[in-house]
């Protein structure tokens, strides 16, 4: 399937309307959302080489029993850091940078429904984490894990400032989680190619969407939970304090019922990742797509019913407990429709064993041995036994790294080409694969049996007599052996970017839109915006798909101004042309604002607080000042 | 389809059979232990009893009998664990929790606080230390007594030592004036394995270690540094021999 062209001139106008103004000011105005992608891309991973160096240090620490290299101290704040800067920093944005890359090229979109809230919510995501390591330039990092359980994170057992940095950190890393959902959802409902019905979006599209509705939903739960935390710590609010009348479980249960959903929003996409890449290296479509759509989407909606298994020893009634335990137990059932759509997807298919079909299988299995400990911790009488040692160390670890990670990096082998132009090394591409699963069985399976034998989670160090030894000794090895693979791959990444092959169009000859247009994807996406009658466009005419019935080569070209299709909500029927705004540097500044407000909030200097509120309202005004607009209905 | 749907609904059922059994404490428990968190060490009480022995780290519990546990915290939240007897039991302040265990066969199991509990979470270990019902009552019986007397003077300069250094004013010796209430009761310290949250053997030399650096052996923990010139480390060292 070649891309469309156009006669030179039109895309030279396109071009023009589209592309973003070279310099400093075009550095922080665009709203292209491409550009916006690859900067969560590389941010998160940024996150991801932190968060693992982080890791590192942890397994240095505990690979030998005794061992006194970092204090106490020193071990709590790494450890939590750790934690924060992998789930938060890394594993939620990673999958938001793949999904602001792709949705418009898969949705046949010239860009997201609202850029500059796209603008916006990367823009906070990066500052929120700028400020969140703030605090270890000033040597008070968050130290009482990720979960923060109340009251250990009171005053009056967490005095310094690393606390305010947690809890003002997440909270301004909500805004930028919220406008991204947001912009999904509106992007979905309204911006799709004419024809691209909800029966033919791509599953990584299905994860997104559910993701962002389950974050909406989530997010607000650790948000009051962090704002709650800020008031009892600086105002004496005792909200956690039992002395008080406080409860030190609610934050458990508000902390929970956002992190077990969230737990979802950062695999669902990974999954729909996997789901979609599957079909192009076996050469046929998804087995089951309907079902694997919508256990997508009821894995969403019963993430929310699942958060007591967290707390079944908090010392709650048997029966609340047997609740929770059944509705964990129910939820492996959509996780098991999907995987047994992938494996028979590649048993009726050819597959294809390049890199990004690796790492798929890779993730396949480490998400059944996931899933599997995932039943035993639903088991609330046997959870009782599990929870808070190394077992559930392992347990997350192959959910995260299994699910996340392993999807991630199938998906950057998958869509580099398409993003940078160039092949990544075939070569390196599998000693990149075979030492990050290597090193992830050496270095994770052995936390099981280690949880089995009594060690519990986030302890500094463990005695010699105790036996733990010579297995966090291999974990330690394994880990190291894991990191090596991440070397490899961000090695693989320069090489490719000096010496790959290009790319062309469709180098995995794949069936979806996104590989429609030339790679890189100029800055308007489809010169001629895809008429889609099917669900692999690129496909028709072979195996049953039918013959040319999407118009990839004669839609319309739509070259007037940033203009592109609004579309009905579930047919894309064409309902209007959408002006699309212009560049603009109001969301970098407004979220420069938030940033000066939070160092204000944790430095207790209300004169900045007030100062940087000050300026995001002007920010917001600014943003929003009537002006005429150059012609037509204008976007978001 | 139908394979997963059996094995879940059995998965299922074994849960709530097993939760069942477990859950609530037997009717025929024979006694009631208070343990209470700390950071990060755990205050043992036992209960119902008038003269309330008290100890630290290690619950002794006859063998093959039902006990009830009642787990409060006073500080942050724990959870308490002793993985060969029974699961966790989350630790929390302002709330009441109940568990039972019961030892098989007699023994020293260890066990950890399982929540994380601050910057000394990885040094609270617990242990049941069960024994015969007879060895137990004899166990039991020793710890109501007060702590005896001075047997000699410089026993009685060690005690001078203790109540002049602030010890006194953080732990208690039932049977003397020393009264503290936020380290262990001290009563019996000599009768424990270990000192310091499980963290030390019990013998003179660790002791003498924990007094004069508690900072460097557990950093962080609630005890503070107190500088004792040599002769009054000896003494005191030479008291707390006698408390058995």
């Amino acid at each position: 399937m070649a891309t469309t062209t156009v006669p030179a001139p039109v895309s030279e106008r396109l071009t023009r309307i589209w592309e973003t103004a070279p310099g400093l000011f075009g550095a922080l105005a665009t709203v292209d959302h491409k550009t916006i992608g690859k900067r969560y891309l590389v941010t998160s991973i940024v996150f991801l080489i932190l968060g693992g160096a982080e890791a590192a240090a942890l397994r240095v620490q505990l690979a030998r029993p005794d061992t006194s290299l970092m204090t106490p101290e020193a071990y709590n704040q790494i450890f939590s850091m750790h934690g924060i800067t992998m789930i938060f920093w890394y594993a939620s944005p990673v999958l938001s940078g793949f999904s602001n890359y792709m949705w418009p090229l898969m949705l046949g979109a010239r860009d997201m429904a609202c850029p500059r809230a796209n603008a916006l919510s990367y823009w906070t995501f990066l500052m929120s984490g700028v400020f969140l390591y703030t605090s270890a330039l000033v040597g008070q990092m968050p130290d009482k894990g990720w979960f923060a359980y109340a009251p250990l994170t009171e005053t009056a057992y967490a005095p310094g400032l690393n606390m305010d940095f947690y809890a003002i950190a997440l909270t301004f890393l909500s805004v930028s989680t919220t406008v991204g959902a947001i912009n999904f959802i509106v992007t979905l409902f309204k911006t799709r190619a004419p024809g691209m019905s909800v029966t033919r979006l791509p599953i990584f599209v299905w994860g997104t969407l559910t993701t962002s509705f389950a974050v909406i939903a989530a997010a607000p739960a650790l948000t009051a939970a962090c704002v709650m935390l800020y008031l009892d710590r600086r105002f004496g609010a005792h909200f956690y304090d039992a002395a008080f009348g406080g409860s030190a479980v609610l934050w458990q249960h508000l902390f929970w019922s956002f992190g077990h959903p969230w737990v979802y929003i950062v695999v669902l996409p990974a999954m729909g990742i996997v789901s979609d890449l599957i079909p192009t290296f076996c050469r046929r479509p998804l087995v089951g797509y309907t079902f694997v759509a919508l256990a997508t989407v009821s894995t969403g909606i019963l993430g929310f019913g699942v958060w007591v298994h967290h707390m079944f020893a908090t010392g709650l009634p048997a029966t609340a407990s047997s609740f929770f335990s059944a509705a964990s137990m129910v939820i492996t059932i959509p996780s098991a429709i999907a995987v047994f759509s992938w494996i028979a997807t590649m048993w009726h298919g050819r597959p294809v064993f390049k890199t990004p079909m690796l790492f798929a299988a890779g993730f396949i299995i480490l998400f059944v041995i996931g899933g599997v400990s995932g039943v035993a911790t639903a088991a609330n009488a046997y959870d009782l036994q599990l929870t808070d040692t190394y077992f559930i160390v392992a347990h997350l670890h192959y959910v995260l790294i299994g699910i996340n990670v392993f999807a991630v990096m199938a998906g950057f082998y998958y869509w580099l080409p398409k993003i940078t132009g160039k092949m990544l090394n075939e070569k390196l591409g599998k000693v990149n694969f075979w030492l990050m699963f290597i090193g992830f069985g050496v270095g994770f399976f052995p936390m099981h049996t280690l949880g089995l034998l009594g060690m519990p989670r986030r302890i500094y160090t463990y005695a010699a007599g105790l036996g733990w030894g010579w297995q966090n000794m291999w974990v330690t090895i394994g880990a190291f052996v894991f990191a090596l693979g991440v070397a490899v791959f961000i090695a693989n990444f320069f090489w490719s970017l000096v010496s790959g092959a290009d790319a062309g169009p469709n180098p995995w000859d794949a069936p979806t839109l996104e590989w429609a247009t030339p790679s890189p994807p100029p800055a308007y996406n489809f010169a001629r915006i895809p008429i889609v009658a099917g669900r692999h466009p690129l496909w028709e005419g072979r195996d049953g798909e039918g013959a040319g019935r999407s118009l990839l080569d004669t839609g319309p070209i739509l070259d007037q101004g940033r203009d592109t299709f609004g579309t009905t909500p579930l047919d894309a029927e064409p309902d209007e042309i959408l002006r699309m705004p212009e560049d603009t540097m109001w969301p970098f500044f407004l979220s420069l604002s938030i940033l000066v407000v939070a160092y204000g909030l944790v430095f207790n200097g209300l004169l900045l607080a007030v100062l940087g509120t000050v300026a995001a309202l002007a920010c917001i005004v600014g943003w929003f000042w009537p002006r005429r607009p150059p012609a037509a209905s204008a976007g978001a | 389809m139908i394979l997963p749907a059996v094995i879940l609904t059995l998965t299922f059922a074994f849960t709530i059979v097993t939760e069942n059994a477990t859950a609530a404490p037997p009717a025929d428990a024979v006694m009631t232990i208070e343990i209470t968190g700390h950071r990060w060490w755990w205050e043992i009480k036992y209960s119902g009893d008038s003269s309330g022995p008290v100890t630290a780290n290690e619950v002794h519990v006859p063998v093959g009998k039902p006990i009830r546990l009642e787990l409060t915290s006073a500080d942050v939240i724990h959870s308490f664990w002793i993985p060969q007897l029974a699961g966790k039991t989350d630790v929390i302040p302002g709330q009441r929790n109940i568990a039972w265990i019961e030892a098989d066969a007699p023994g020293v199991y260890r066990g950890a606080c399982t929540e994380y509990c601050g910057q000394q979470h990885a040094n609270m270990a617990a242990f049941v230390v069960a024994q015969s019902p007879a060895d137990f009552a004899q166990w039991l019986e020793h710890q109501r007594a007060a702590a005896g007397g001075a047997a000699s003077d410089s026993v009685a300069a060690g005690f001078a030592v203790f109540q002049r250094s602030a010890c006194a004013s953080c732990h208690t010796i039932r049977g003397t004036s020393a009264a503290g209430r936020i380290g262990p009761d001290l009563t019996h310290l000599g009768s424990r394995a270990t000192i310091a949250g499980g963290t030390l053997a019990n013998n003179p030399g660790n002791l003498a270690g924990w007094i004069a650096n508690p900072q460097t052996i557990k950093p962080g923990n609630v005890m503070p540094a107190i500088p004792l010139r040599s002769r009054d480390l000896q003494a005191l060292l030479a008291y707390l021999e006698t408390l058995r």
